[in-house]
C-alpha cells in the first residue's frame, strides 16, 4: 500500500512518497510525510512498519548529525548509506527494522545519487528505484520513459505519469504524495499532488 | 564511534553481573530443573543486554518503567554489594515458556473493543469515549479516558491494564521533567517519551491504542500512540473496534469553527453512532474538553438513554387490532 519511489536526474535527485497513515481498513491520516530530511544535502524515504519507520530514520538522522558534530565535517551520500545498512544488518538476527530506505544525496565531488536499501539490508546506488505496491507501476514506467541527464521539468513529468498510473490501477491507492528534491541548494520540499484535501484548518 | 576499550570494560563488568545473578539464583531454587530454566532465560536475556549495553548505538530496553521508586533499601542486602541487580520480573513457573508467552498475547491481541475519539478545534480538543470492557460474555464498565495531568488527558483502548499503568507511569514521567526543567512538558514530549517506550516493549504483547490530548505552549495538541511504536500528529483521530462507524459522523459533522457546546454534542453523537452499532462499544458516553485552563468533564451520558434522547419513540398507527373474542 506505500508507494516510495525516486530517480536520478541532472544534478538533482528526486524522491516521491506517498502520505498515508493506515491501519488496517482505517486511514487515520492522508499527511503524513514519509520523506525526513537527513542533513542539509540528503533525503531519506522510507516505507515499512510504522514505530520502526519513525525510530530509524530518527536513529540514523541524529547519528549522521553526531558524525558532524565530532569531526566537522557532514557524511557523503555513500557513506551515510552504508551506515544505514550497517545498522540494518546488525538488527538484522536480532531485533529486525521492517522499514525499506530510498536515500538521496547530492556531494560536491560526485553529483546526486540515489541508494535502494531494503528491510534485510539490501544495498544498490540506482538511478531509480521503488518499493512497496507502488513499484509495480512505477518501476516500468520509469525503466521506459528515463534518461540519464533528465532536467527537473522532464523529472517531474515522469513522476508524475507515475502517480497517475499508480491512482488509476491499483486497487487501494494512495490519495495525496510529496515530491522532494535535492540538489546542490539542498534538500527541499518540492510539491504535493493532492485529491483528497483535509477539511481546512486556519493556521495560528 | 566504538571504544575498545570501553567495551571491554563493559564486558567485565557485564559478566560479574551474570555470575552474581547466577549465584543468586542458585541459592534460591532447589528443584532443579525450574531453576535451570531460569538461569538460562536469565543468561540469554543478560546476553542480549550485554549486546546491547555494548553496541550503544542499538536501542535498549527502556526499563525505566519497572524501577522502584524506593531506591533507599538498607545497605547490606545480600545481593550485590553496591551493584544492584539489573531490573526484572519474576517469571512462572511453566515448562513451555515459549507457548505460554505466545498464548499470553494472542489473548490481548484482539481486545481493542471500544470507541473513543478526540478532535482538535478553535477552542481546544474535545476527548470522547464509551465504557465498556468485556472479558469474553462478561460486560463491564471501565474509565475510559484518564487523566495524566490537569491539562493533558489520555484514552484508553486495548488492554485496560497496560493502558491505566503507561498512563499513570507516564504522568509521573511528566512531573519529574517539571520539577526538573521548572516548566511543563509539551504535549509533543509527552507522546514521544510515551511511543518510546512502547516501541522498546514490541512485540511483547503489549496492546495499547491511545491519544494523547493537551494545551500546551503552542496550542491544543492530538497525538496518536500505539502499542507497534507508531505515533502520529493530527486533528481528528479515533481509535478501536467502533472506530470506523465513529469517523464517519465525525468527519461530516467536523468544522474548525464550532462553539464548545456543538463540539461537545459532535463527540457525544459519534459515540453514541457507534455503540449503536459496534457489539463491543457501549455503556456511558464520557466526554471531556480540554481549554487552555486545562480539562473538564462535560457529560457522561448512558447511550440507553441517548438513543430515546435522539429518536424518541413515534406511535405508530395500528391498522388491525386483535380483540377478545366477545362470547362463543
Amino acid at each position: 500500500m506505500e508507494c516510495v519511489f525516486g530517480l536520478v536526474g541532472n544534478g538533482f535527485a528526486i524522491v516521491v512518497a506517498d502520505t498515508s497513515a493506515v491501519h488496517s481498513i482505517l486511514v487515520h491520516k492522508s499527511n503524513e510525510d514519509k520523506i525526513m530530511v537527513l542533513d542539509s544535502h540528503k533525503l531519506i524515504a522510507a516505507s515499512g512498519e510504522p514505530g520502526d519507520r519513525v525510530q530509524f530514520t530518527e536513529y540514523i538522522q541524529k547519528n549522521v548529525a553526531l558524525y558532524q558534530f565530532r569531526n566537522g565535517i557532514p557524511l557523503t551520500t555513500a557513506a551515510a548509506a552504508n551506515f544505514t545498512r550497517g545498522e540494518l544488518a546488525t538488527a538484522l538476527r536480532k531485533n529486525p527494522y521492517f522499514v525499506n530506505v530510498l536515500l538521496a544525496g547530492y556531494d560536491k565531488e560526485t553529483g546526486p545519487s540515489l541508494y535502494y536499501i531494503d528491510y534485510i539490508a539490501t544495498m544498490h546506488k540506482v538511478d531509480k528505484g521503488a518499493f512497496g505496491y507502488g513499484s509495480y507501476f512505477s518501476l516500468s514506467m520509469m525503466d521506459r520513459h528515463y534518461h540519464s541527464g533528465m532536467s527537473v521539468e522532464e523529472a517531474i513529468d515522469l513522476v508524475d505519469k507515475c502517480i497517475m498510473e499508480i491512482r488509476s490501477r491499483l486497487v487501494v491507492a494512495p490519495p495525496n504524495f510529496v515530491i522532494k528534491i535535492v540538489d546542490k541548494d539542498g534538500a527541499r520540499q518540492y510539491a504535493w499532488r493532492e485529491s483528497v484535501k483535509d477539511a481546512p484548518v486556519p493556521s495560528a | 564511534m566504538k571504544c575498545k576499550a570501553m567495551e571491554k570494560e563493559i564486558n567485565k563488568w557485564a559478566t560479574f553481573l551474570v555470575e552474581n545473578e547466577l549465584a543468586q539464583l542458585r541459592s534460591n531454587f532447589t528443584d532443579k530443573s525450574a531453576g535451570l530454566a531460569q538461569i538460562k532465560f536469565r543468561l540469554s536475556e543478560q546476553g542480549t543486554n550485554t549486546r546491547k549495553h555494548l553496541k550503544s548505538e542499538i536501542m535498549k530496553l527502556d526499563t525505566s518503567g519497572l524501577e522502584s521508586f524506593s531506591t533507599l533499601t538498607a545497605p547490606g542486602d545480600d545481593v550485590v554489594g553496591e551493584f544492584s541487580a539489573p531490573p526484572s520480573f519474576q517469571l512462572p513457573n511453566s515448562n513451555d515458556f515459549d507457548g505460554f508467552v505466545k498464548e499470553a498475547i494472542q489473548m490481548v491481541k484482539p481486545a481493542k473493543g471500544t470507541t473513543t475519539l478526540a478532535f482538535i478545534f478553535k477552542d481546544g480538543v474535545i476527548v470522547a469515549a464509551d465504557s465498556r470492557a468485556s472479558m469474553g460474555g462478561y460486560i463491564y464498565s471501565v474509565k475510559k479516558i484518564i487523566e495524566i495531568n490537569p491539562y493533558m488527558l489520555g484514552t484508553m483502548a486495548g488492554g485496560a491494564a497496560d493502558c491505566q499503568f503507561w498512563h499513570r507511569n507516564l504522568g509521573i514521567k511528566c512531573r519529574l521533567h517539571e520539577l526538573a526543567n521548572k516548566r511543563r512538558i509539551s504535549v509533543t514530549g509527552a507522546s514521544k517519551l510515551l511511543a518510546n517506550i512502547l516501541y522498546s516493549y514490541r512485540g511483547m504483547g503489549l496492546s495499547v491504542g491511545t491519544m494523547i490530548a493537551g494545551w500546551d505552549e503552542t496550542g491544543p495538541s492530538l497525538y496518536y500512540v500505539d502499542s507497534e511504536g507508531g505515533r502520529l500528529k493530527g486533528t481528528r483521530f479515533s481509535v478501536g473496534s467502533g472506530s470506523p462507524y465513529a469517523y464517519g459522523v465525525l468527519d461530516n459533522g467536523y468544522r474548525y469553527d464550532l462553539s464548545v457546546e456543538e463540539a461537545v454534542e459532535l463527540g457525544r453523537r459519534a459515540i453514541y453512532h457507534a455503540t449503536f452499532r459496534d457489539g463491543a462499544s457501549g455503556g456511558v458516553v464520557s466526554v471531556y474538553h480540554v481549554g487552555p485552563e486545562g480539562w473538564k468533564k462535560w457529560t457522561g451520558d448512558d447511550v440507553g438513554d441517548l438513543h430515546y434522547q435522539y429518536y424518541p419513540v413515534v406511535p405508530s398507527t395500528v391498522e388491525q387490532e386483535m380483540v377478545e373474542a366477545t362470547g362463543a
